[in-house]
């Protein structure tokens, strides 16, 4: 019961605070799992690259597959699940309700000329958490990061095909 | 009651065959609700979407939360997140399971070590464009550089950091008017 409590109050958070969408919720998910040990960090990046090559977004494919496995129940996700998109409700119904007096708050925008910049931070520092010696694991690891680094920044390489690509090469250099 | 149904295999269909995120879901809810039914007006939607990115949690079930609100209240947004998020939950729960049984198989293994780099890549690349579209500038460049090194670095919590920021930027923008007012 306690471990449904913990999941509950982590992907609370994380919905309550994860700003900026994707990427930028991923070092909030990295940080609740790295304090509670659920999953490896490893199978953290697997669930990232499985969540590219599924439909939906990255926070509830997240959600419902750390619930599953930390618990070993489909109760497990939906618990996680639910959690991670509770915060949504309480904030778009405020929002919407308020919405002309939002739209051109000045405290709202100085708030959110921070915080822009600062989901720029939070996704730098989920790839530098993914600098591990799970997923770097040898020379050959390195040089497959340069070379996606450089299809992706430089060629702008559809995400899925190197995904694939990745793989591909994983059969053949392992 | 055929409202409720509309809506909701709306958000399924979309949240079912949008590959690569939530942002990909947008321009699909969009055409739906704005173009193809009418529901909403093209500005409220424009001003909604704003606000949806601009607010914490996941980017499409904010927006769907919103869509189902605007058109049929509290139930309607009930039925529009379950209809967005379902097919993730369902897809990732199968893999889930399936996943679990193969991810100690050889050939499984070999292929994720060859992954796994390539994703830390995946995140990396698009950080220095979203600094530029965030409009980060040299003057601005050390939030985001302090902020990853406190989360990287020292493991503080992005909650703090946000947190940080928010208070950060409220502050900055009631001493900069007043500021100004003086000048003037």
């Amino acid at each position: 019961m306690e471990l449904y409590l913990q999941l509950f109050i982590s992907f609370f958070k994380i919905g309550l605070f994860g700003f900026g969408g994707g990427y930028a919720i991923l070092s909030l998910i990295q940080h609740e799992i790295l304090s509670h040990d659920w999953i490896t960090q490893a199978e953290l990046t697997d669930i990232i690259a499985i969540s590219q090559m599924t439909p939906g977004p990255i926070g509830i494919n997240s959600a419902t597959y750390v619930g599953y496995v930390a618990t070993g129940s489909v109760w497990g996700a939906v618990v996680a699940t639910i959690a991670i998109v509770l915060p949504s409700f309480a904030i778009m119904l405020t929002l919407s309700k308020f919405m002309l007096a939002v739209r051109d708050n000045k405290y709202m925008e100085y708030a959110l000329s921070a915080l822009r910049p600062t989901v720029v931070g939070l996704i730098a520092a989920a790839a530098l958490l993914l600098v591990n010696k799970e997923n770097f694991i040898d020379y050959k690891s390195v040089i497959l990061f340069v070379a996606a680094f450089i299809l992706s920044f430089k060629f702008k390489l559809h995400p899925i095909l190197l995904i694939i690509l990745a793989g591909v090469a994983g059969l053949l250099l392992y | 009651m055929k409202i409720y149904w509309q809506l909701f295999t709306i958000f399924f269909k979309i949240g079912a065959f949008t590959l690569g995120g939530g942002y990909s879901m947008i321009p699909l809810i969009e055409r739906e609700i704005v173009t193809n039914r009418k529901w909403m007006e093209p500005r409220d939607f424009i001003d909604m979407l704003a606000l949806a990115q601009a607010a914490p949690g996941v980017i499409a079930i904010n927006t769907a939360i919103f869509v189902g609100y605007k058109i049929k209240g509290v139930k309607g947004s009930l039925v529009t997140s379950l209809g967005a998020a379902l097919p993730s939950f369902i897809i990732i729960l199968l893999i889930a399971v399936v996943f679990t049984d193969i991810k100690d198989n050889e050939m499984v293994n070999r292929i994720f070590k060859g992954i796994r780099p390539a994703i830390v890549a995946l995140i990396a690349a698009p950080v220095w464009n979203m600094a530029k579209s965030a409009g980060v500038t040299w003057k601005t460049a050390f939030i985001p550089v302090v902020a990853a090194l406190l989360i990287w670095w020292l493991g503080v919590s992005p909650v703090i950091v946000i947190l940080g920021a928010i208070v950060g930027g409220i502050g900055y923008g009631i001493w900069n008017a007043k500021r100004k007012q003086k000048v003037d």
